[in-house]
């Protein structure tokens, strides 16, 4: 008996299922993964704060379907990290994954994500690999490519004319991304580059060198709390005022807070900046300072593209997400009102846009944030783009 | 290479060593009276420098309210500590003692995420120490002056204490013979308290010190303590004077390797290959020093003097 009527039920559901829009008030199943612990727990909170407050402001909807997001901490782990998303997508049907703070671990689901046909809206990482020859048609990268911020730095360099110039980062993959990237574009000579270990506090000695070999300026890639060490110690060494820093993740939203004065003149590009002045921003910034009281970083701002990528496309399909096709349209045609002005993406579906160069400032209501001061490279792509066959 | 250039490394190294002296004066004393093992030391120096944060920040940037707040503060905490935890623990073996004090690590790394969030939290020099000071054309900071003279008055303090005191005497007793100090009615567990107190005090000098420097965050205690296990495996255990000649030593071998060593594998070494090579064999040289000590003389440079 118990069995007929669990049958029945089944019939009807699958009847409901073949009428269509009766389904599509279904909630629509998100992943969001990110770093949400640890010390880098400061950038997927971001990422998770600003993607939520699209999702609440619009009543627990994205495209006028309800969604339900599940969170979950990557730990930095990469090994976590895919167990993960392989729950996430067999136990959870989750059609979309988003977030994904960093490229050790976005190198990890990149492949178990997309190989499954679910769409992958990296709202961080943006390593090399999946930017060229890895690419695929299930991402969709609302950041950036990891070089873009490196590289107009290094356009920055040329048009202020340094001559000579010194590079640190620490020791591992991404510090020497950053430092290539920069040269990618530098014209003039890297007179020294520095690498230091990983968990290495203090640059009292690093920062000597520098003094004594005097270079036009420095540029630097230090994210996280290594940041927040560098460029108070650069600043007390009495260096900020005299060579000038160039930097890639190191002064942002993120340790702005916990650097405050010691940083005022310290050069930071990137592709936002939180005085933007077109109404999407604007909007974003007062909700999300009101809402949270601290200024966004640039990590919140990608999210809640992220989230507005989303909001757009599944309107566009009318919340049928099974339509893959017609869903990827939908996502690559971007018809949102990003944060950062135009916004549109490559043939990898990373965006191709205007990267730009802040100085780290007090605003208009004294706190230290960043300043836009320029845009060197204008509707940029990255490097890897060709490479990349979907 | 100027006389400029290296004076100012050596300073540099200095500073660290006096540093890593604030942590493993108290490391060592507990591990060499007490017998016990404790990895939470980082973990207060931790919560010195979150303590001191805190203060700055509520009291309008006042260093000296910092300090008030950070060295009692986890005087207390180490009090508490020892009583709590590492009292129930002198019994057993060391690899309880590791692990229970592993645990301590991450239930405090668990507690200022909890409490002050996930990102660094914000702390200056004060305002008289925030200029630098003009060294053969280069440029020191004050505060790192004023961090080298800290730690030398503590040692100069410390020498003291234990070398002028009655209680000085009893912990140079208790570290060289714990047990006939006992035998001799000595309150041993008072002394332990007293002993595990002040090492917990001095590291959270040290975080105070190091919190306008380096980034106040969770986790911050891990690799300084690892620095400090060197520096007391070097110096000898359970001597101060090992302390602090240890300290000294990897400060200085530390700084001076990691500013000299790649520049000079450069001059016979092709660039990319003295470019990866130079940091990490700068990075391993003061373990080269700790393996060297622990293969020629295991009970450290300057172990305690018995008899």
């Amino acid at each position: 008996m118990k069995t007929r009527t669990n049958r029945l039920a089944a019939a009807l559901a699958a009847a409901f299922a073949l009428s269509g829009p009766a389904l599509a008030q279904a909630p629509i199943k998100i992943g969001f993964v990110a770093e949400l612990s640890g010390p880098a727990g400061a950038l997927g909170q971001d990422q998770y704060d600003a993607f939520m407050m699209v999702v609440e402001r619009n009543g627990g909807k994205l495209g006028g379907v309800p969604v339900q997001i599940l969170r979950e901490d990557s730990q930095l782990k990469p090994d976590v990290a895919t167990q993960i998303v392989q729950k996430l997508i067999e136990r959870e049907n989750v059609p979309i994954i988003t977030g994904i703070t960093f490229s050790n671990i976005m190198m990890a689901v990149h492949g178990p994500i997309t190989s499954k046909g679910v769409f992958l809206i990296g709202s961080n990482a943006g390593p090399a690999p999946i930017a060229g020859a890895r690419c695929s048609p299930f991402q969709f990268i609302t950041s950036w490519q990891n070089d873009n911020q490196a590289e107009v730095v290094g356009a920055y360099a040329n048009e202020k004319g340094y001559k000579k110039m010194v590079g640190m980062a620490p020791n591992y993959q991404a510090g020497k991304d950053f430092v290539a990237g920069f040269k990618r574009m530098y014209k003039g000579e890297i007179i020294d580059e520095i690498y230091t270990p990983l968990n290495q506090p203090d640059f009292s000695a690093e920062l000597a060198q520098v003094a004594a070999k005097n270079p036009d300026a420095v540029y630097v890639f230090y994210p996280g709390g290594l940041g927040v060490n560098f460029v108070r110690q650069y600043q007390q060494a009495g260096l900020l005022g005299k060579i000038p820093l160039l930097s890639s993740s190191t002064s942002d939203g993120s340790t702005l807070p916990a650097q405050k004065e010691a940083a005022l003149g310290v050069i930071s590009g990137t592709f936002w900046g939180p005085d933007f002045d077109n109404p999407s921003n604007r909007r974003f910034v007062s909700e999300f300072e009101s809402k949270f009281n601290r200024i966004p970083s640039q990590y919140a701002a990608q999210s809640y593209d992220a989230a507005q990528l989303l909001d757009s496309a599944i309107a566009k399909v009318n919340g049928n997400i099974a339509d893959k096709a017609a869903f990827r349209a939908a996502l690559k045609a971007a018809d949102f009102q990003s944060v950062r002005g135009s916004f549109k993406f490559g043939n990898n579906h990373f965006p191709i846009q205007d990267q730009h160069i802040f100085e780290v400032a007090k605003d208009a209501k004294g706190r230290v944030s960043l300043k836009t001061v320029g845009t060197p490279l204008k509707a940029h792509q990255d490097a890897y783009a060709s490479q990349c066959k979907m | 290479m100027t006389t400029g250039l290296f004076l100012t490394q050596l300073l540099n190294g200095l500073q660290l060593g006096v540093l890593l002296f604030l942590l493993a004066s108290g490391l060592t004393l507990v591990f060499g009276i007490m017998n016990v093992v404790n990895l939470a030391h980082g973990s207060l120096y931790m919560m010195g420098a979150y303590f001191a944060a805190a203060a700055y920040n509520h009291f309008g940037n006042s260093f000296v309210a910092a300090a008030l707040v950070a060295i009692p503060g986890t005087l207390l905490l180490g009090l508490l500590l020892e009583r709590l935890v590492l009292s129930t623990l002198y019994r057993r073996d060391h690899l309880d003692q590791v692990l229970a004090t592993f645990g301590m690590i991450l239930f405090f790394n668990e507690v200022v995420r909890f409490i002050w969030g996930p990102a660094s939290v914000y702390m200056n020099v004060p305002t008289w120490l925030r200029g630098t000071v003009d060294l053969f054309g280069l440029p020191y900071p004050s505060y790192r002056f004023a961090i080298i003279a800290v730690g030398l008055a503590v040692g100069a303090g410390l020498y003291l204490v234990i070398h002028r005191t009655r209680v000085g005497m009893l912990i140079r007793a208790g570290a060289a013979n714990p047990e006939m100090v006992s035998a001799l009615g000595v309150n041993i567990k008072g002394l332990n308290t007293l002993v595990f107190g002040l090492g917990a005090a001095l590291a959270g000098l040290a975080g105070l010190m190091a919190g306008p420097i380096v980034s106040v965050q969770s986790g911050m205690g891990e690799p300084i303590l690892i620095l400090t296990l060197v520096v007391i495996v070097t110096g000898g255990i359970g001597s101060i004077r090992g302390a602090f000649y240890g300290a000294l030593i990897v400060g200085i071998v530390d700084t001076i390797g990691r500013a000299f060593l790649p520049s000079l594998l450069r001059e016979f070494l092709e660039r990319s290959i003295a470019q990866a090579a130079g940091p990490a064999i700068a990075s391993m040289l003061i373990y080269v020093l700790m393996a060297a000590v622990l293969a020629l003389r295991p009970q450290g440079l300057f172990p305690v003097r018995h008899g």
